[in-house]
């Protein structure tokens, strides 16, 4: 990608960081963390990778797009918003009465939103059953789905990788978010999932690892999904949990809390500090 | 009844899957390593690139079908109720209840009558789980007319639908040429005004056969097939706790729970009316012959007819 349309992602990464910690402030609850290690994925998918149209959330040849780890909506929902599904505005009413984002995402109150997830590894699955379908029907469409490094300790994981691999899902892409962090501490402390990347081998997928911060590295492990038949691919991001608020980077605690009107001022304060220095530059 | 033909209700799920088949390419069945015993493998035989096995992992099936459905397909997904509705709960319920979507559950080998294969296999919880998933329609045919106009029925209602089929042949009394199946209407099998027997699945023939010892006995019990456990048909029940004053309720299922608590409940708000339940009482079930099993946990004709005349007379 040239060196402006990297910028403008990097831009509008910065403000899907923003939306997270405008939906989680305004909530007083709901996961930053991951939401924010994950933020340079939603933003790729939704202003570089997925076939969409806000205007048209529901037309059949769409890309799909599933958050199995659905906890994180806080992202998806402010690269949703920015792409422009539905008002900025509608961030601050995160996990609120009468409001259409859910705490976990809600197929039937946001428009856009492909499946409901929040019950950790049946995304997935559903992922699955829809890039099994688009081939029966000849929909040219892929599917996406986004799963956390705990989230993978779950065994239904497993069932749907075997089910992708045995049905030949090669309109499928796993990327699983590594940030290496869950509620109760570091992964491979509390259960460990590693080797991922072998496992994931073992389990017949195509893969790659890459940085998920680096745009030029998730455009070349989505580039070359594209180029393999008949196999399913998995993407292993490599990410840092609470990627761009300095006191939330690399800290278990930020999993599920929300900032204080303190911690708000000063990650927006950050966030928009290096909004400016990639809109100057 | 016993010179009428007896046929698994399982078995006309199978038949009727195939006959979906035939007329909608937007049919797909998976299942989980039990397509011989759901009698999926009718509708796979014949459809081979619409039958998907899932192997065991059921979890993992039902929200695949979710995904499916959500592309417009209408998703069938089989296994043993024990199974489906108890192993698979969670995906049941969130991915396929709170969606909304298309997914329509068979789920066989439901009950006692499930027999040799122990507790483990016979599934008396099945109504009690998925009752309590909003939106969730609950079914339970009594022979394989029923079973057959069922499926057809779950294909043409929009959201979820669990249908309960058992393994063992039972006797087939409904005349096909005339039968009609609604959801969330039940079924006056005979009339009478003593009390009422409300019964499911395979203990509705048994029914049947009780209201005719109790008639030699002078007394005259109504009848109802309620073949579809949740939406309940109020209105008929209602009818029967105004005109018999008395409800026996009866099914393959622990009376925690199932058909015998959603008659019970409704009645105690709306007219309260003395119920007995006959079911499994709060214990698993155990190997044998399965008409043994029923036997023994009064689930037949002499159990039910000897329930109401106490009941009756009491």
């Amino acid at each position: 990608m040239t060196a402006n349309e990297k910028r403008a992602l990097e831009i509008n990464a910065c403000k899907v960081r923003m939306g997270v910690i405008e939906g989680t402030y305004a909530a007083k609850s709901g996961h930053p963390g991951g939401s924010l290690s994950s933020a340079d994925l939603f933003t790729y998918l939704y202003f570089k990778e997925l076939n969409i149209d806000p205007a048209q959330p529901d037309k059949p040849d769409r890309d799909r797009f599933v958050l199995s780890k659905g906890h994180c909506a806080p992202g998806l929902y402010a690269a949703m918003a920015l792409r422009g599904f539905f008002p900025w505005e509608d961030l601050k009413t995160l996990r609120h009465i009468g409001s259409h984002l859910q705490g976990h995402p809600n197929m039937r109150s946001t428009p856009g939103v492909d499946m409901s997830t929040g019950s950790l590894g049946q995304g997935v699955s559903a992922a699955c059953g829809m890039a099994l379908a688009a081939k029966l029907q000849n929909n040219p469409c892929r599917v996406y789905t986004l799963l956390g490094d705990g989230e993978i300790e779950e065994g239904q994981v497993w069932e749907a990788f075997m089910f992708a691999h045995h049905y030949k899902l090669d309109n499928l892409r796993v990327v699983i978010d590594n940030n290496g962090l869950q509620i109760d501490g570091p992964v491979e402390q509390v259960m460990s999932s590693y080797p991922i990347l072998d496992k994931l081998a073992a389990f017949g997928f195509e893969t790659a690892e890459i940085d998920g911060h680096d745009f030029d590295a998730i455009e070349g492990a989505f580039a070359r999904a594209g180029t393999v038949k008949g196999k399913p691919f998995a993407i292993l991001m490599k990410t840092t949990k609470g990627k761009g608020v300095s006191y939330m980077e690399n800290q278990v605690g930020w999993h599920g809390k929300a900032p204080n009107a303190e911690q708000y001022e000063i990650a927006m304060a950050e966030l928009r500090a290096r909004l400016a220095e990639l809109e100057g530059s | 009844m016993a010179d009428v033909k007896k046929i698994a209700t399982r078995a006309g799920y199978g038949a009727a899957l195939k006959e979906l088949g035939e007329l909608h390419d937007n049919v797909v069945v998976f299942d989980a390593d039990l397509a011989g015993s759901t009698q999926t493998a009718v509708f796979g035989k014949a459809f081979p690139n619409r039958h998907f096995n899932c192997g065991i992992a059921e979890g993992n099936m039902m929200a695949v079908a979710a995904g499916a459905a959500s592309m417009g397909m209408v998703a069938f997904a089989s296994s043993f109720a024990m199974f489906a509705a108890g192993r698979a709960y969670e995906q049941v319920r969130n991915s396929i209840g709170y969606t909304g979507l298309n997914v329509k559950i068979g789920a066989s080998h439901g009950g006692i009558s499930v027999g040799e294969d122990g507790a483990t296999h016979q599934c008396l919880e099945d109504f009690a789980l998925m009752r309590s998933i909003p939106g969730m329609v609950v079914m339970s045919p009594a022979d394989e007319v029923e079973a057959r106009a069922m499926v057809k029925a779950a294909y043409e209602h929009e959201g979820p639908v669990y249908m309960r089929f058992g393994r063992s042949p039972v006797p087939v009394f409904h005349d096909e040429a005339a039968f009609r199946f609604e959801i969330g209407k039940g079924e006056v099998m005979r009339e009478g005004r003593d009390i009422a027997i409300i019964a499911n699945g395979l203990l509705v023939a048994e029914a049947v056969e009780a209201g005719e010892l109790l008639a030699a006995q002078g007394i005259d019990a109504r009848i109802i097939n309620m073949a579809t456990v949740k939406p309940l048909d109020e209105e008929l029940v209602l009818k029967a706790a105004e005109e018999c004053g008395k409800i026996v309720t009866c099914e393959e299922h622990s009376v925690i729970g199932g058909l015998g608590d959603a008659v019970c409940s409704f009645l105690s708000e709306r007219r309260p009316t003395p119920v007995r339940r006959i079911g499994t009482p709060d214990v698993f079930g155990h190997s044998g012959p399965a008409a043994e099993l029923l036997r023994q946990f009064g689930l037949c004709a002499q159990g039910i007819a000897q329930t109401a005349q106490a009941f009756v007379r009491g």
